[in-house]
């Protein structure tokens, strides 16, 4: 479904991608974990179609098509969706006005035409209650004051409505205790299904006790250099990325 | 809610550098012989068969405008305006002695009315519509009123709401009283200049305990060439009445500037209401800066009585260039003056505006709300005065100016004035300027929302208490407009 061919990417002259490969197929759940400044949460824009960034080399692959020639909110139609580490405020706009104009964004881009509002009002009561999403931050302005629980709960809700193809979650688990962390992480598991793949970056195994990957790879200085199954993540919590830091110091 | 996506569909219907109601109408006109003496101003007077007051009260203006300078202390730029070259009266032929039925009007000035989406058959709008949602309107075309809708119902409950030119004759009586004594003759050059030769605009009455029981509105619009439009605008809310109004404005689009220097005057007596609403939807000009009107006018309302009120509440998004400051005065005890206004300019639109809110009485209160957008290469400027008097004790105010920017070629400027006579009046004043983030942008993007949809959303959102204080089907128009006029603003 995802196929990343020796990526390399820069900013402003300064690489930080050198040489990224990664396959995923459909419904696998991929962790990604490394150091800071590794270039995870770059992978994660340049997926998702941020345009801060130069591809110098490599390709990438979603269903077989050149992900990296299509505008971001074409992406998001084709089913790429990206949970944000730090989502976004948008003051005056309702959280519900939100979700039902990118809704029926990515339903038009497809020609499927708007969701009727009683089916939309349904679908949105149903996924945030399963999330804590209350109807009094429904109306709230878009993340302004949300707390760090609530910014994270309601990109999960985002993911919900929107229901992607591959769904890429940046540092999801940051700046959540452990019962947000719960209820992030039962959202997403019972997103999962046969055909939709999860990409997890996440600095620490803890959110993977509660979202299960099929595989995870070490990220560092921009190329994955460890693959490995869940095992892995446990491995690297008892040891840290020293391993890896110090072969790029050597 | 529903009006964002319609917002976005109206985006789409039409093509960058488009302005809907850029059409013309062909229709022959009669007008007054060119350019500016006191034998256009008797030729204006004659053809609305005034009395000899006011053409006296026109020529005294006249006089002293002759000895005033154009002001030019506000943070526009524009060639120095010819007044010989210009007509001051026009008025479709036939037309001229005000307002016929509706057979007896030209069918294209109808099919105009009806292309511009303003209902003018009482017939049909009865048909589907509960009467508290019905909107009586005046239509102005160029020089003069075509039509007045619903009079002879507002008339029941002894609402008046005519052509001034009407009102002249038929209530005399309330138009001497009260017509420039909110805005004096020789207030400021454009005044001057709109009280010499004032052509057509709206009367309204509404007496004592009345609370009007449909929306007003006068829908002006400017067709003739190198005309001016000087419409003359008088609203009387008599002891605890109440009415709310509207205008809106659209013009052709032409390659010269036409300019509209109208006046607009607003008196509460004791307990009344008067909420004023504005859609400004002058033709803008094109993206180079040619043509566009030039709007400069004069708004203000006296809050007269006691427990009186007087609301603005302000679209502005055509015109090249805007200058005008609709404003309060607070003279009743306890009156209470409001302005909200959303300002958006894009291409080369160039705006100075805001209000000024004076503070006579005790224990009076006053918000402004402002919210200027700019995009492309505009300049947006809010200029607002908060004074209070001596005697104003207890006088209190609050500013909100918000500018957003689109783009780093577009300017916005704050330019606040307090003055207080008085130590226990307080103000407060505040400000933000922000930029539409790359980082919001992208957010909205990566969820499927294309580039233009979002800075829609995004700006409606930054405008929306602005937007909720106009009346609900309005608010609906607001909205696509917005959307509409930060077309191509990006990219």
């Amino acid at each position: 479904m995802l196929e990343i061919k020796n990526l390399h990417a820069e900013i402003e002259g300064k690489p930080i991608l050198r040489g990224l490969s990664l396959k995923m197929n459909p419904g696998e759940i991929h962790a990604i974990m490394g150091p800071n400044g590794s270039g995870k949460s770059t992978l994660s824009y340049i997926l998702s179609g941020k345009e801060d960034y130069d591809i110098t080399e490599g390709e990438v692959l979603f269903n077989g098509e050149n992900l990296l020639e299509m505008e971001a909110d074409e992406r998001a139609a084709a089913g790429v969706f990206l949970a944000f580490q730090y989502p976004i405020e948008i003051p005056g706009v309702t959280n519900m006005n939100f979700l039902k104009t990118a809704v029926n964004a990515q339903r038009n881009a497809r020609d499927e035409g708007d969701m009727p509002i009683p089916e939309f009002m349904k679908l949105v009561k149903e996924k945030a209650k399963h999330l804590n999403v209350s109807d009094e931050m429904l109306k709230r302005s878009l993340n302004v004051g949300f707390s760090g629980g609530e910014k994270k709960r309601n990109e999960i809700l985002q993911m919900a409505m929107l229901e992607p193809q591959l769904a890429i979650l940046d540092e999801t688990d940051s700046g959540l205790d452990i019962d947000a962390l719960k209820v992030v992480a039962e959202g997403v598991n019972a997103l999962r299904d046969a055909s939709r793949s999860f990409l997890v970056i996440t600095h620490y195994q803890r959110l993977l006790d509660y979202i299960v990957p099929d595989h995870v790879h070490v990220l560092s200085k921009g190329q994955i250099v460890k693959s490995g199954d869940k095992s892995l993540a446990l491995e690297l919590e008892a040891n840290g990325y020293a391993e890896f830091v110090d072969e790029e110091v050597a | 809610m529903p009006a964002v996506q319609e917002t976005i569909d109206q985006v789409k219907t039409i093509d960058v550098d488009q302005y809907k109601y850029g059409f013309e109408t062909d229709i022959e006109s009669e007008k007054a012989p060119q350019g500016l003496n006191e034998d256009v101003i008797r030729f204006i007077s004659e053809k609305k068969g005034e009395p000899e007051w006011l053409l006296e009260w026109r020529l005294d203006a006249f006089e002293r405008w002759k000895a005033m300078e154009e002001p030019d202390w506000a943070r526009v730029n524009y060639p120095k305006i010819d007044f010989q070259s210009l007509y001051y009266y026009s008025a479709p032929k036939g037309l001229g002695e005000g307002p016929k039925s509706l057979d007896e009007i030209d069918p294209e000035i109808l099919k105009t009315y009806e292309k511009l989406g303003i209902p003018l058959q009482e017939q049909e709008i009865l048909a589907g519509i509960a009467p508290e949602n019905r909107v009586a309107v005046d239509a102005v075309f160029d020089s003069v009123s075509v039509v007045t809708t619903f009079k002879e119902e507002l008339a029941k409950e002894g609402v008046i709401f005519c052509p001034i030119s009407e009102a002249v004759h038929s209530h005399p009586e309330l138009v001497k009283k009260y017509l420039g004594s909110v805005v004096p003759l020789s207030d400021n050059y454009y005044s001057a200049l709109n009280s010499a030769v004032f052509s057509d605009g709206s009367f309204v009455y509404i007496p004592k305990g009345v609370r009007c029981p449909m929306e007003l509105s006068t829908y002006f619009r400017i067709n003739e060439q190198n005309t001016g439009q000087f419409e003359r605008t008088l609203i009387i809310a008599d002891e605890g009445a109440y009415v709310s109004y509207l205008e809106g404005c659209t013009a052709p689009m032409r390659d010269e500037n036409q300019l509209h220097a109208a006046v607009v005057e607003l008196v509460t007596h004791d307990d009344a209401e008067i909420k004023y609403s504005t859609v400004q939807n002058w033709y803008p000009g094109d993206a180079e800066g040619k043509g566009g009107i030039y709007n400069f006018v004069t708004k203000r309302g006296d809050c007269r009585g006691k427990n009186s009120k007087i609301s603005w509440t302000q679209v502005e998004t055509g015109s090249a260039i805007t200058w005008k400051y609709p404003s309060c005065i607070l003279r009743g005890d306890n009156s209470v003056g409001e302005f909200y206004s959303i300002a958006i300019s894009n291409g080369m639109q160039q705006i100075d505006s805001g209000t000024k809110m004076v503070h006579l009485g005790k224990n009076t209160s006053s918000r402004i709300i402002s919210k200027g957008i700019s995009a492309g290469k505009s300049s947006n400027t809010y200029r607002g005065l908060v004074s209070a008097h001596k005697k104003a004790s207890n006088a209190r105010n609050f500013t909100q100016c918000d500018s957003l920017l689109i783009g780093d070629k577009c300017g916005a400027h704050t330019v606040p004035y307090i003055e207080s006579k008085n130590a226990t009046a307080q103000f407060e004043h505040e400000a933000t300027t922000s930029k539409i983030s790359d980082d919001q942008l992208f957010y909205c993007l990566q969820r499927g929302i294309g580039e233009e949809e979002a800075i829609a959303l995004i700006v409606n959102g930054f405008a929306k208490e602005v937007l909720q204080q106009l009346p609900m089907e309005f608010a609906v128009e607001a909205q696509k407009l917005v959307g509409i006029s930060l077309e191509g603003s990006v990219g």
